[in-house]
């Protein structure tokens, strides 16, 4: 075990801050354009010219994207938490734009890198990580949630295309998408698992219907897709024909999206923890609450432990090990910390928590309850907490698969 | 960067596992369990062989020399097979005099708490819960003390007890030793069965102090922390494998417990919530060597979150093997009492809380 940051890392970080000040000015920090609200739920991420200037200087630098190759556009370089932890911090102090965040570089691309033809990577890699191409993920059906096995969208082959027709649902960013990567049925016959394919569609082409989805929190981030004769190259196909579902499970080997969600939740943790520094509560701040306080802390090493646990699932990787059990937890751990924390922030602001965005006595302009709220929508995204407990139990401890999950 | 265990620290855990599989199955728990002593001098000795004692003790006086979580590593598979014995107090008083001893002090001592001809311990509790080696009550006049100390481990068997208290110059460290003028130690009747705890009486009772007491005292606990939640761990691991292996077994309604989902979602909870913490203890105990100015908090961490943990598996576990996890021949509840150990030794939960939240600044 290492985790010494030593002379060498203190220099790195002298590194980082040195190519941030020769390339990023206040005035660059200051002119973000308008909240870019493609963004998904990691927040506002600029993607304008200048953004995306400093982005090319840091993959050439090796500071940004270094699971993705070079010759792709990333800067590929092995995975090193401590570096990759001082360039987050370097970044986040003087607001420079770090990685884009959302499904086209945390699941599209590590599929392509893995599956994709050499053209295809060529195509969707760069744009995709510098966020000028937005992707949507045409996964979850009406009738196939928990069980997307069981979805139902056709693909049929027509010629030199693909001629789809059916319906997705919860699409995150379909509106503002440029490409969705989809799964479809492309083998009728075949069981379940093996009759589906992973393919690529320009939203842009004729056929497609996005009507938005108003969620609980009373915005429309999600979609339902209607597809009917869309028509796309037989080339969009990523990885073999029927072989979507493996192709899809890819990116489950790839650990960056943790690392994400975990500094993610650190960054929800210490705003809350500010939160209760300056928020009175029956008479005193409310960290000096010692319910409040005893929470706090509760948290705080649950968050610490799926930190270093991130730690560990690199250096696991890194070493060529399996995850086994240490990669099939980590959403439910994060996902459930995630909700403690945002009730939490609810505690801390007590009977104010009743107001809403608007009333001017609501704490944070009211969009503590949002964050609230999205606690339980990612508890739902990317499977449910139940079907997380079923992976764990079935792959992770070897208690027999639900007889009725397998059937055809 | 490299946050994982070494082949050396992997084959470590392994020998420590198999030795205890072959020498100390629950069985033999069981007799030194219901024996005087809570002592098995001949296991005692085979741990000595296998080098369990001397592992964060120097070359120089016998030891191997390797870090605390060298040491842990160890307690967490004392903790998989509920070793019962004198492990963790003596662990405690050789980290105490390595840290806050004189030369002559750790010559004297450190060889002896290593080779096993001697026992060591550490005193810190005190009455109302305090755990705090600032706070002690107990006082250190002219080489004298006096005062009473709560929860020792095996504070009747020890030869040696590294004793916190307090003299005009505020708090340290002092040896005292067994029979010593004035001492009294009484066992407790314990719920965890497999490590005794006594209370110890001193009334003008002869002691030396350690030079660097002061400073180690607080190092001492944050130690006993990480080890407590590496024991944690351990239980809470056997914990789940006897659940899942008894919920591949038992069939009910025609087929194995194990496949229905209310059974598979509360172990699949449990190894939810057990897996990240690994890494916590893991890491407190790597700090404790190499990151000295975090140690103290993520310690405080590790021994709330692993002791909460615990307390949760010992639930659940009993819970999910029904009537017969809730039987005295069943070994379960050699573990649920374990918990209880490791919950209240060196304070609460919500106490290590506490302390944390001051750590942080909060």
């Amino acid at each position: 075990m290492d985790l010494s940051f030593s002379a060498e890392y203190e220099k790195f970080r002298e590194e980082v801050k040195a190519f941030l000040a020769a390339n990023w000015t206040k005035e660059d920090a200051a002119a973000a354009p308008p909240v870019d609200e493609r963004a998904t739920l990691g927040g506002a991420v600029r993607t304008d010219s200048r953004a995306n200037e400093l982005r090319r200087k840091a993959i050439e630098r090796g500071y940004l994207y270094r699971h993705v190759p070079k010759r792709y556009g990333g800067s590929e370089r092995p995975p090193d938490p401590l570096a990759q932890t001082i360039i987050a911090e370097e970044f986040r102090k003087v607001q420079a734009p770090h990685e884009v965040i959302g499904q086209g570089p945390s699941m599209l691309v590590p599929t392509l890198i893995e599956h994709g033809t050499e053209e295809q990577k060529q195509k969707f890699v760069l744009p995709t990580i510098l966020g000028e191409l937005r992707w949507c993920q045409g996964y979850s059906e009406p009738g196939a949630g928990s069980d997307l096995a069981s979805l139902r969208t056709r693909g049929v082959r027509e010629g030199d295309d693909w001629v789809i027709n059916g319906q997705k649902i919860w699409t995150s960013d379909a509106q503002h998408a440029d490409w969705m990567f989809c799964l479809v049925r492309t083998e009728p016959e075949a069981p379940k698992h093996e009759g589906i394919s992973y393919i690529l569609i320009d939203m842009k082409t004729p056929g497609i219907d996005v009507r938005p989805l108003r969620q609980m929190t009373g915005t429309a981030d999600f979609n339902e897709v209607f597809l009917e004769n869309v028509r796309v190259p037989y080339s969009n196909l990523v990885g073999k024909r029927g072989q979507g579902w493996i192709v899809s499970r890819s990116t489950l080997k790839h650990e960056r999206a943790l690392i994400g969600s975990s500094s993610m939740t650190r960054r929800v943790f210490d705003g809350v923890l500010m939160l209760a520094q300056s928020t009175q509560l029956r008479g005193r701040p409310a960290i000096q609450d010692p319910i409040i306080r005893n929470r706090l802390v509760e948290l705080e090493a649950k968050l610490r432990a799926s930190e270093y646990h991130g730690f560990r699932q690199l250096t696991m990787s890194a070493r060529g090990e399996e995850p086994g059990m240490a990669g099939l937890v980590s959403k439910l751990y994060s996902t459930q910390l995630g909700y403690d924390i945002g009730k939490l922030a609810m505690d801390v602001v007590g009977d104010r928590g009743a107001l809403a965005a608007g009333e001017p006595e609501a704490p944070f302009g009211g969009m503590l309850v949002s964050a609230y709220m999205w606690s339980l929508g990612v508890l739902i995204a990317g499977g449910t907490a139940n079907v997380q407990r079923n992976i764990i139990a079935e792959r992770g401890l070897g208690l027999p698969r639900d007889p009725a999950a397998s059937r055809r | 960067m490299d946050f994982g265990l070494t082949q050396d620290q992997l084959l470590l855990k392994d020998t420590i596992r198999r030795f205890l599989e072959e020498q100390c199955p629950t069985t033999r728990v069981r007799q030194v369990m219901d024996g005087p002593t809570g002592h098995d001098p001949e296991l005692w000795s085979g741990l000595v062989d296998l080098g369990v004692t001397g592992l964060y003790v120097d070359a120089q006086h016998g030891g191997a020399g390797l870090e605390l979580l060298d040491l842990a590593l160890a307690a967490e598979e004392l903790g998989y097979n509920a070793t019962p014995g004198p492990f963790l107090g003596n662990a405690l008083a050789q980290i105490a005099l390595a840290l806050g001893g004189d030369d002559e002090q750790r010559r004297r001592f450190l060889p002896q708490l290593t080779d096993g001809s001697r026992i060591g311990t550490f005193a810190l509790g005190e009455a109302d819960g305090e755990w705090r080696p600032e706070k002690v009550a107990t006082r250190a006049e002219r080489g004298r003390l006096t005062g009473t100390k709560v929860l020792v481990p095996y504070g009747s068997l020890a030869d040696v007890l590294v004793v916190a208290a307090r003299d005009e110059d505020g708090p340290g460290l002092w040896l005292v030793e067994q029979g010593a003028a004035g001492m009294k130690a009484t066992d407790y009747l314990c719920n965890d069965l497999t490590r005794r705890l006594s209370q110890v009486e001193l009334d003008g009772t002869p002691g030396v102090e350690l030079p660097g007491g002061a400073a180690a005292a607080a190092r001492v606990r944050d130690a006993g922390c990480v080890l407590l939640a590496a024991d944690a761990f351990g239980g809470c691991r056997r914990m789940l494998d006897m659940a899942v292996s008894y919920a591949k077994q038992r069939e009910q309604f025609g087929q194995i417990i194990g496949a229905f989902q209310a059974v598979k979602h509360q172990l699949a909870n449990l190894a939810c919530e057990l897996e990240p913490t690994l890494s916590l203890w893991w890491y407190a105990a790597h700090a404790f060597d190499r990151i000295q100015d975090e140690s103290a908090h993520r310690a405080a961490l590790a021994k709330a979150l692993l002791s909460d943990t615990f307390d949760r598996f010992a639930r659940d576990t009993t819970e999910l093997h029904g009537g017969i996890g809730f039987t005295w021949e069943f070994d379960l509840h050699l573990w649920f009492r374990r918990a209880i150990f490791d919950r209240s030794f060196l304070g609460d939960a919500n106490d290590h809380r506490a302390r944390a939240a001051e750590l942080a600044g909060w």
